[in-house]
């Protein structure tokens, strides 16, 4: 199946694939005819919302369909191999050998009962590529070569034993096993706090390099596939957008899709200012000299801070640096061992088992899964008229309208909503639900945790101006719990910067954002990947790396 | 492991606790039976006279918690009293029942457990298939006819009409293992029977519980064959439900197994236990009752333990 005019290093011709899932008892396309040719060395980024099909497309690329999925036509060429017609123990064969993948999470990806050594050598071994002690010598030096800390042991423990940035790119050094001729990356460094993902990136991207390997890297975040990709090709719904080469796409792209999604970063909302200190007013809340523990455990040191009314504190970090700890800790929770919640002046009994209603009205939260945040089989009407209920007495009629009202500040039409379920709402519409939810006990604080980080960009930017608007018309104020500092530049009024249950900085962003920063906050920032592809290397010649 | 040997510790405690509260209640439960013992023992012909002299020899006008006192500190030192019927030691008495019990539950298991594990993996294997719903229709009719019909069914096949199994089930202590074995085959195959289904369709569930987990997707795109995906990446982390399904069925092997015991004859614990309530020897339902309940609970212990240590985050802390 070799043509003559096209180009001899072609690895992989995708033409006019199309995939289906089956939903509802019938066969639904859900991907449309996708072209796509990869030479051998190239590294192409799809990238796309969710449900765009880049992960359907690219495991269709390794021959491989998820269950209730099936390609229902097209054609998969990989290197001469049709895959379409391939049988599944060739298939197997070119996928332990030939094509590897590295999944989102290598947390979940890794098989806990088993060492990752014994993982890494599991397919090398299977199809006699390699003995099993010239591929555990063999991972011993990939392990090394990604920069993986005592290379020569990290192998022999089990994946709970190893951090996540380090699972990422021991399923990197895994996928490199056989010197694949082509590996798919998954949104590698999408469940990984910035500073990893700059360290997994650079190592994805020196190993690629080193080996000549071709790669599909599929990623939301279009910073990070500016760093990785020689060409890029953007999906929506299962059809091609856009493909160019990937200085031309982020210079000049040409579609209006592809322009939004560039144009989401650019969101800022005008930054306020704490009242001036002749006023009176008392910080809405206030957190003071804050320490807590999970039993033996020190997880807070010392924290401090103070939201005012209509303004939004920021609080940024790594995962486990006791962001939503702290969050806990003021809703009462997780009582404080020392220090002293304040609420308009107020100290605040620790637990929450000893405040007033209207206290524990003041404080509500919105959740970062909204998912499961939302329990499936009670209605719309019922979830948001609950607490509604239950701090403001409401009932039969006045409920209903309040209700009404609740989802006319969410910008969701009551009367489509209002009897519904939870699972028939999208991504999007379930967070205004955890919106709405809170917005009905009539709070004067509400705490975001990561609200917007499961969501895609777009929709993400809609919740993002909606909790803007909520909070300039009903003067709220917010504690907005995040690890993405682009959210942080959006909306931020105040940043607090937390390390290891420490506030290592905080201050007004504007001069958060501008140099001299303290040594956290500095990595912190320079490591939020930029549009520009040239940013990594720099980076990492500026660290010295 | 330090945390290891603390879990199991803290368990050991719990069912040690447990089994006083059962012995409390297996006390109570006696006392509240109706009638008097001294007249079940010495029959509706006694005078009261010699009824009284029954009831003080037995000790039976004591407050009924310093005779449960008493009987507990014997219990704990292995002295369960003396049967009321035929005035022999009770542990005497249960001691070769107690034997014969756990050896048919033995090689119930023996047989039962490794088959019902490996049609699990199989069944899991070819899910959906006419294997799949072939053992699973086989496995639940058998699961679902009562215990006393299969028994008389093997024997009609295996003893009456073929010959090839004695029909009756007796032993006595010098018999040799191979006898043995082939004297107890009917009641033993009768028990696997009923166990099977249970364990099997546990098995498979756990595993095809498993098969959604990104784990497995990764194996199967490192072209892992199918087998090996069920094997060697999805049943190393299903044992824990297996493990505590295997458990509740042993101890079923154990205490569950009167019906069989009196169709094909078998001098086990269960009939001791029913002949002894029908006379109202009251010493050995006691011991028979406690014995059961420490059954189950150090069947359980176990599962809990084979829970923990098939649990590599707890085998290998960070």
């Amino acid at each position: 199946m070799t043509d003559a005019s096209e180009h001899k290093d072609l690895l992989l011709k995708i033409r006019d694939l199309r995939i289906e899932g089956y939903s509802d008892e019938s066969w639904v396309e859900i991907v449309h005819g996708i072209n796509l040719d990869l030479h051998r060395g190239e590294v192409l980024g799809l990238i796309g919302e969710s449900g765009a099909g880049k992960s359907t497309i690219g495991l269709a690329a390794m021959g491989f369909t998820r269950d209730g999925c099936r390609i229902s036509g097209g054609s998969v060429n990989f290197d001469g191999i049709e895959l379409t017609k391939q049988s599944k123990r060739d298939l197997r064969k070119l996928r332990g050998v030939r094509i590897a993948y590295v999944a989102q999470s290598a947390a979940a990806s890794f098989n806990p009962a088993h060492k990752l050594i014994d993982q890494h050598t599991e397919a090398p071994v299977h199809y006699n590529v390699k003995s099993r002690v010239d591929s555990q010598e063999d991972a011993k030096e990939l392990y090394e070569k990604l920069r993986l800390p005592n290379p020569q042991e990290i192998g022999f423990r089990y994946p709970h034993q190893v951090s996540g940035g380090q699972l990422q790119r021991a399923m990197t050094a895994m996928a490199m096993a056989c010197r694949p001729d082509l590996i798919i990356f998954d949104e590698p460094t999408t469940a990984l706090d910035v500073t990893t993902q700059i360290e997994v990136l650079a190592a994805i991207r020196d190993i690629v390099e080193q080996f000549n390997t071709a790669a599909i890297y599929i990623t939301h975040d279009l910073a990070v596939v500016a760093q990785m990709a020689d060409r890029i090709k953007v999906l929506l719904k299962g059809d091609e957008v856009e493909e160019a080469d990937t200085a031309t796409m982020l210079s000049s792209p040409q579609e209006e899709y592809t322009k939004s999604l560039w144009a989401v970063r650019s969101f800022r909302k005008p930054q306020k200012s704490r009242p001036e200190a002749s006023s009176s007013e008392p910080p809405v809340v206030s957190v003071d000299g804050v320490d807590a523990s999970y039993g033996k455990l020190k997880v807070l040191n010392d924290v401090s801070f103070d939201v005012y009314r209509g303004m939004t504190v920021a609080v940024v970090g790594e995962s486990g640096s006791g962001k939503s700890t702290t969050a806990r800790c003021i809703t009462g929770l997780l009582p404080p061992t020392k220090g002293t919640i304040r609420f308009n002046g107020q100290e605040l009994p620790s637990s929450y088992k000893n405040r007033t209603t209207d206290q524990l009205r003041q404080a509500q939260m919105i959740y970062q899964m909204a998912d499961t945040a939302l329990n499936p089989r009670i209605k719309i009407c019922d979830i948001i008229g609950r607490p509604a209920q239950f701090y403001s007495g409401l009932n039969g009629a006045p409920l209903k309208t309040r209700v009404e009202e609740l989802l006319d500040l969410i910008e969701l039409e009551p009367s489509q909503y209002y009897n519904r379920y939870p699972p028939e709402l999208s991504g999007g519409q379930k967070q205004r639900i955890g919106i709405a939810r809170a917005l009905a006990a009539e709070p004067s604080f509400i705490i975001c945790d990561e609200v917007t980080s499961a969501l895609d960009q777009l929709v993400a930017e809609g919740i993002l101006k909606l909790l803007d608007r909520l909070q300039s018309t009903l003067d709220l104020a917010y504690m907005f719990i995040t690890h993405d500092l682009a959210t942080v530049r959006s909306i931020a009024d105040e940043v607090v910067v937390m390390k290891e249950g420490r506030v290592v900085e905080q201050g007004p962003k504007d001069t958060m954002f501008t140099p001299p920063h303290h040594d956290y906050t500095d990595l912190l920032l320079s490591s939020v990947p930029e549009m520009d592809p040239n940013w990594l290397t720099q980076l990492l010649e500026e660290r010295g790396v | 492991m330090g945390d290891v040997l603390g879990i199991v510790a803290k368990r050991l405690g719990l069912g040690l606790l447990t089994l006083l509260i059962i012995s409390a209640l297996i006390f109570i439960a006696v006392e509240l039976l109706p009638g008097d013992i001294a007249q079940a023992v010495l029959g509706q012909g006694a005078t009261e006279s010699n009824l009284a002299a029954k009831r003080a020899e037995l000790g039976l006008n004591d407050p009924a918690p310093v005779r449960y006192l008493r009987w507990l500190g014997g219990a704990v030192t292995g002295d369960f009293g003396v049967s009321l019927v035929s005035s022999e030691s009770v542990t005497e008495a249960i001691t070769p029942r107690f034997k014969n019990t756990l050896f048919l539950a033995l090689y119930a298991a023996a047989i039962a457990v490794p088959i019902a594990i490996g049609l699990g993996v199989l069944v899991a294997l070819f899910r959906n298939s006419l294997f799949d719903r072939v053992a699973n229709v086989l496995t639940l009719t058998s699961i679902s006819s009562p215990e006393f019909f299969l028994g008389y069914i093997l024997i009609l096949y295996f003893s009456v009409n073929t010959g090839w199994f004695p029909s009756i089930a007796k032993v006595d202590p010098d018999m040799g293992m191979a006898e043995r074995l082939e004297r107890t085959f009917l009641p033993a195959l009768t028990l696997v029977l009923v166990v099977v289904a249970h364990m099997m369709r546990m098995t498979r569930a756990a595993i095809i519980n498993l098969l959604a987990s990104p784990y497995i997707e990764m194996a199967r795109l490192k072209g892992t064959p199918a087998w090996k995906v069920i094997v060697k990446h999805a049943l190393p982390n299903s044992w824990a439900p297996i493990i505590n399904v295997v458990a509740l069925n042993l101890a079923y092997l154990i205490t569950g197994v009167v019906l069989v015991e009196v169709v094909f004859v078998y001098p086990g614990i269960g009939q001791l236990l029913v002949d002894s309530v029908s006379k109202r020897d009251f010493p050995i339902v006691q011991a028979c009752c406690l014995i059961f309940a420490a059954t189950f609970i150090l069947l359980n212990l176990a599962a809990d333990i084979g829970s923990i240590l098939t649990n590599p985050r707890l085998r290998h802390p960070k």
